[in-house]
């Protein structure tokens, strides 16, 4: 059941600064908690995300341990053209996500 | 002693009553306040916004199994009730409601997995199941915004009058009832927390503390547990008919499911 959810406007004017909402359904265990028995939780983290805006890339973040399950990354970009915004997931033990989005700029 | 000083020791302890009666009031119904107006203008506006709502990861979800056909019926939620957003419109905010074939009142889980079991013939699923969470989640979802209204009758009422127990007992190694933190001393702080007054809008919900969705009976047992009293297993008929009775004292404050909280 992962998913993720992005929210964005429908349509922009060309030029304007739109605002990007991103959430993924990731239980990012740090790697350095222990079991009731002592035994260390392997890490689970997603590791890096990026956003790809025709093609060319607008944004990227690499995640770490210590940050909170099911991040919320939120960001800006410049409305320049119709067409499909990519979000990509990708973290420990194969873990990919991919949602697409599109956009009209008028 | 003389007649005098009887009055005034007799006006002392009659003083002393009032005050005592008075610490252990319940809230006035327009003094009540979720605990949304306590929280961080930040965690409100994670909530308020269903692109920023964590819970609303559950709620999808519980779309997803609303629809999925299950157990040896091969039947969906959908397929008996439709489309949620009318048929379970206020459904949540009616709960936990009086069950006639249990004789007792269930809560919102409970009543789904009757139906699991009952017109699915499948597996009931557990408390704090990612399914079971969704599913609730979703259910109650579809009541968001619509005053919390529990049906008092002649059949509930004791169950109510249990829970109103619960409420006010003194319980564990502290000795503390929900009552003397949460009618008390409310938007005091305990450690670093402000003290809600524990009105149970926005379950089940999402809890910063908890890096997920958890439903009330969770967030019953951590209490418990913090005033150190035996902690009854989910699903137990006491911690139900404290439910009931929270539900009934939050009568008319909004469902705010999936709520935030820190």
């Amino acid at each position: 059941m992962a998913r993720a959810v992005v929210t964005l406007p429908a349509q922009a004017k060309r030029g304007e600064i739109i605002e990007i909402k991103t959430l993924a359904a990731h239980p990012m265990e740090t790697g350095f908690r222990r079991t009731q028995l002592g035994e260390l939780i392997p890490r689970d983290i997603i590791r890096r995300f990026t956003c790809t805006y025709n093609g060319t890339e607008v944004y990227r973040v690499d995640l770490h341990p210590a940050m909170s399950a099911n991040p919320l990354i939120a960001f800006t970009t410049v409305a320049t053209e119709s067409g499909a915004l990519s979000f990509q997931w990708v973290g420990d033990n194969g873990y990919t996500v991919t949602e697409i989005a599109s956009i009209r700029v008028e | 002693m003389s007649l005098r000083t009887g009055v005034r020791s007799l006006a002392w302890v009659a003083a002393c009553a009032l005050l005592a009666n008075a610490w252990a009031a319940e809230i006035p119904l327009g003094e009540r306040r979720s605990g949304y107006d306590l929280m961080s203008r930040e965690t409100r506006a994670m909530q308020d916004e269903d692109a920023t709502n964590p819970g609303m990861l559950w709620v999808l979800d519980g779309e997803a199994l609303w629809n999925r056909k299950a157990g040896a019926a091969e039947r969906a939620c959908a397929d008996c009730h439709g489309d949620a957003r009318a048929s379970m419109k206020g459904v949540a905010a009616s709960y936990p409601a009086f069950d006639s074939s249990r004789a007792r009142p269930v809560s919102l889980e409970q009543r789904i997995n009757l139906c699991r079991t009952g017109r699915q013939k499948a597996a009931p699923l557990a408390y704090e199941s990612k399914e079971l969470l969704a599913l609730s989640a979703y259910v109650a979802r579809q009541s968001r915004g619509l005053p919390i209204s529990i049906l008092i009758d002649a059949r509930s009422k004791p169950f109510l009058e249990a829970g109103r127990e619960a409420f006010h007992r003194r319980q564990g190694q502290l000795n503390l009832a929900c009552a003397q933190c949460h009618d008390d001393n409310w938007g005091k702080r305990l450690a670093g927390s402000v003290i809600p007054q524990a009105h149970p809008t926005g379950y089940p919900l999402y809890r910063l503390e908890w890096q997920g969705l958890g439903s009330l009976q969770r967030r019953l047992r951590n209490c418990l547990t913090g005033i150190r009293a035996q902690v009854p297993d989910f699903g137990a008929a006491e911690l139900v008919d404290l439910e009931l009775f929270l539900m009934w004292r939050a009568r008319g404050m909004k469902i705010e499911t999936p709520a935030v909280r820190p």
